[in-house]
């Protein structure tokens, strides 16, 4: 292998990696204002010029508090988990597309870091991974309710996975591949939400279940479980734990862009390969948003509602999108 | 759990319509240390000592602020005054004066006491200290300023002039 392609991948996926980190950072400025906003507050606005020096400040906050590890933990796992937990979060960013190619220097570059042809696969897998350092956590904190919360969301996460991973197959018909960049070309002409529109609200639910969003934030419900998994948490094993959350977050956003909204394409315009990536990032940041609305809007669902709704009404409802979608396919051929 | 009706769906819907909508409301914030909002006429804030319009102080050092606070938060030490070095009329006055607002739950028992309307609970509420000893207002604190035409005391008055604590009341009515 040629080292400038070497450098070329160390270079994206640095780009990727701080992308994640300061999306983490800025995401948790735009989720505090959009919730202000839908309270009819105002928001964080203090710090810097409509507070954007707000994440800064919280960093700065997180990394002088004090690190407390419970005496009774589990000491390797404890300092493991955050770590687990955060791991997966961002490499999931590898399979991605943020455009096609750019030309720098003369030479090409794709602007993604790979072209995995199994892309679909690997995110499901990759997402399935953080799973194990939420219930590490909770196990090694030794607190009862710390475990709870593991164990919530083990079942959560793995029951929640079935009816997400059969969302997928939807576009992954359509398609005829599982290549992100196959799937985001395929939908040159009408994005896959419109003929799919089933699996994107199955896609939608199950995905924040999957990252522990509200309303589906079971494993850290504040009102039973003070904060479940990271309750014994502080500093910056606490920040770990957050960033996972947020950039799992902005990874279901941009899951969903690629293989639901047209990823960085807009219908019938051929845009110049150099603002797709800018397209990409506005279609991530509506779909944030919506995120966000959902959960200054529902109220948390109960736990065995949470599962009941899961294994039957989502995965039927996945299973039988996903047999019609296949019957339509080969009546047309 | 029964596959939600139609209605409940629409209910989901509905509720992120309100949220939406809210967005666009005006915010009810208020933006505190530039922004303040105005208080009550009859507001319940930080205590002043007032004086007269000659400057003499109105607190006459009898200690029924102190005993009608239910919280023990005044303490009240009293000295003889002199025609020489007069600080309010009658005999004596408040050598020393301190209020712990620590301890104060500003229920205005002491204003309802005093004999003299000394003492008052005013529209002042940013008390924040970063220190249990700055919590303690001392008389200086809570002394109000002297009024314009009069004299900062102790004052040296003629004789016999201010022999009563208790001012005389023309119109009881307030
Ligand atoms: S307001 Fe009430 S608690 Fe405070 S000093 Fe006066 S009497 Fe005591
Ligand atoms: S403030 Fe009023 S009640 Fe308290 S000591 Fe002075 S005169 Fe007496």
């Amino acid at each position: 292998m040629e080292p400038a392609l070497i450098i070329e991948w160390v270079i994206k996926s640095a780009i990727l990696l701080l992308f994640g980190v300061t999306g983490f950072a800025y995401l948790t400025l735009y989720e505090r204002r959009a919730l202000a906003r839908i309270q009819v507050r105002i928001g964080p606005n203090r710090a810097g010029p409509f507070g954007i020096l707000q994440p800064v400040a919280d960093g700065i906050k997180l990394i002088f508090n004090q690190e407390l590890i419970p005496a009774t933990a589990d000491k390797v796992l404890f300092v493991l988990a955050p770590i687990i937990t955060v791991l997966p979060a961002l490499i999931i960013w590898a399979v991605i597309p943020w455009g096609r190619q750019v030309i720098i220097g003369g030479r090409e570059i794709n602007l993604y870091l790979s072209n995995a042809n199994v892309g679909v696969l690997y995110l499901t897998a990759v997402a399935s991974i953080a799973v194990y350092g939420i219930v590490i956590a909770g196990w090694s904190s030794n607190n009862k309710y710390a475990l709870l919360g593991g164990l919530r969301s083990s079942a959560q996460m793995v029951s929640y996975e079935l009816a997400l991973g059969i969302s997928f197959i939807g576009p992954i018909m359509l398609a005829g591949s599982m290549s992100l960049v196959d799937i985001v070309e395929a939908q040159s002409k009408v994005w896959y939400i419109v003929p799919q529109f089933l699996a994107f609200l199955i896609f939608m639910m199950a995905g924040l279940a999957e990252i522990n969003r509200a309303p589906f934030d079971m494993p850290e419900a504040e009102q039973e479980l003070t904060a479940g998994y990271h309750a014994e948490y502080s500093g910056m094993k606490f920040a770990l734990f957050f960033m996972a959350e947020y950039i799992k977050m902005i990874a279901i956003a941009a899951i969903g862009v690629t293989l639901f909204l047209g990823g960085y394409r807009i219908p019938f315009i051929d845009i110049p390969p150099a603002i797709e990536p800018l397209v990409f990032f506005i279609k991530i940041l509506i779909l944030l948003f919506v995120i966000i609305w959902v959960r200054a809007t529902f109220p948390r669902f109960r736990y065995d509602r949470l599962m009941a709704f899961g294994w039957k009404i989502l995965l039927p409802l996945s299973l039988a999108n996903v047999f019609i979608t296949a019957v339509i396919l080969v009546f047309r051929g | 759990m029964a596959f939600p009706e139609r209605a409940r769906v629409q209910e989901l819907f509905k509720g992120l319509w309100i949220t939406f909508k809210s967005m666009f409301e005006k915010p009810v914030t208020i933006q505190y240390p530039e922004v303040k909002r105005p208080v009550t006429p009859r507001f319940r804030g930080r205590h002043v000592l007032n004086r007269f319009e000659n400057g003499l102080e109105k607190c006459i050092g009898c200690s029924l602020c102190a005993a009608a606070c239910p919280a023990d938060a005044i303490f009240v030490e009293s000295a003889e005054n002199s025609d020489d070095e007069r600080f309010s009329p009658g005999e004596r006055y408040a050598s020393t004066y301190e209020i712990n607002m620590l301890r104060c739950i500003f229920c205005g028992y002491c204003e309802d006491a005093c004999p003299t309307e000394a003492i008052t609970l005013e529209d002042n509420y940013e008390l924040s200290f970063t220190n249990r000893y700055d919590a303690i207002y001392t008389k200086e604190r809570l002394l109000v300023s002297v009024p314009q035409n009069g004299k900062p005391t102790p004052q040296e008055v003629e004789p016999g002039k201010f022999d009563r604590s208790v001012p005389v009341m023309e119109d009881p009515t307030d």
